[in-house]
């Protein structure tokens, strides 16, 4: 992930989801598990929302939790809003919102923001939308996913064609999230991750999955040309030989980030200065305090 | 949906702003679209679904 430039071209990312959306049920078990997670998560936040901003959710899986009808569904697909079902629907780019300041008390995303090129322009921009110690909780895709595809691929591209390019797309890792989340203004940032496995006949089968899901490679610099038709089998066949299991089923890794976040209020808890401390951590924990520079006595 | 044509629903029209400039829009029932004056654009409605992408907005006139 680049914090400038174009990595991802938003046409194309359209042009996937819509034209993902007519078959969408058939391969959307990613989006319905990860809904479902999110419902658990929000579960576990003493809270109630009465204004919610699901960004991405053109997806239409219910989140468990959310009352239906204080849901805004923003989408960058017309045609997977349309067979969402949802009530309030928007199509929009998440790069630009176009919804004014403290909109919302709650805002999520189930697996649309790894697709944006200016994230930390579209998280500040979600920060302003909510409300005052209104919530975000998005899911992404990290690093890790399609760890094995990405593998065989690039090395069937170098054995059949003698070159690599870039045939999935680069995503997120943990290590920039929780920073970006603190640069967009969010307090209490907390980052984690879900490692999700999926089994698949062969390679082929996972990658009309991700067809399916509208998750084809949406790089900017993608080869306009289909992948060659040997390189193709050469990764399907390294991809049996590497990862099979006993039943010849391959495994496919997607690595869930979760990403969490307050807009700022006075309420919440805060960092204190550091040095600004009234009593010893030493009295606290009734011990004996040993300085920085002695060392730790044997265990009484 | 689609019986849904005459009219976009309140609560969404309460909390849309132009999406280039954040600006107020202005709401044309008979065009179905929403206006933004500051960006000389108009965001269609399709079908109940505010289209508020900048590259799909009709540019005004600007004598108009």
């Amino acid at each position: 992930m680049t914090d400038t430039g174009i990595v991802f071209d938003r046409a194309a990312v359209r042009r996937h989801r819509d034209r993902a959306a007519a078959d969408f049920a058939r391969h959307d078990f990613l989006f319905q598990e990860i809904a479902d997670r999110l419902g658990d998560r929000l579960q576990d936040v003493d809270r109630r929302f009465t204004s919610v901003l699901d960004l991405g959710g053109g997806h239409g899986a219910p989140i468990p939790e959310l009352d239906t009808t204080t849901i805004i569904t923003g989408d960058l697909s017309e045609a997977m809003l349309r067979r969402s079902g949802r009530q309030r629907p928007v199509a929009l780019n998440e790069e630009y919102l176009p919804f004014g300041v403290n909109a919302f008390d709650l805002a999520v995303s189930t697996l649309s923001l790894h697709w944006v090129n200016d994230l930390p322009g579209a998280l500040i921009q979600i920060r302003q939308a909510l409300k005052p110690d209104g919530l975000f909780m998005a899911a992404i895709l990290g690093g890790d996913t399609l760890i094995e595809l990405r593998r065989v691929l690039l090395e069937a591209d170098a054995e059949t064609t003698g070159g690599t390019r870039p045939h999935t797309s680069p995503v997120a890792d943990v290590a920039n999230a929780g920073g970006l989340l603190q640069r967009a203004g969010f307090a209490l940032p907390v980052v984690d991750t879900d490692t999700l496995t999926v089994t698949y006949t062969d390679m082929f089968a996972l990658m009309r999955d991700l067809r399916g899901m509208g998750e084809t490679n949406a790089v900017a610099a993608r080869d306009q040309r289909f992948m060659r038709r040997d390189t193709l089998f050469a990764a399907a066949e390294k991809y049996q030989a590497l990862y099979a299991d006993a039943d010849g089923r391959v495994p496919a890794t997607f690595q869930v980030i979760w990403l969490t976040g307050w807009a700022p209020h006075e309420s919440q808890q805060k960092a204190i200065r550091p040095g600004s401390a009234t009593a010893r951590l030493a009295d606290a924990l009734d011990a004996d305090e040993i300085g920085a520079d002695e060392k730790a006595g044997p265990e009484k | 949906m689609t019986e849904n044509t005459s009219g976009l629903d309140p609560k969404l029209l309460e909390i849309l702003v132009c999406p280039l400039t954040k600006g107020p829009l202005t709401y044309n029932r008979e065009a179905q679209e929403l206006i933004s004056e500051q960006a000389q654009l108009a965001y269609p409605i399709r079908d109940g679904i505010p289209i508020m992408l900048a590259d799909e907005a009709r540019q005004l006139d600007e004598n108009s």
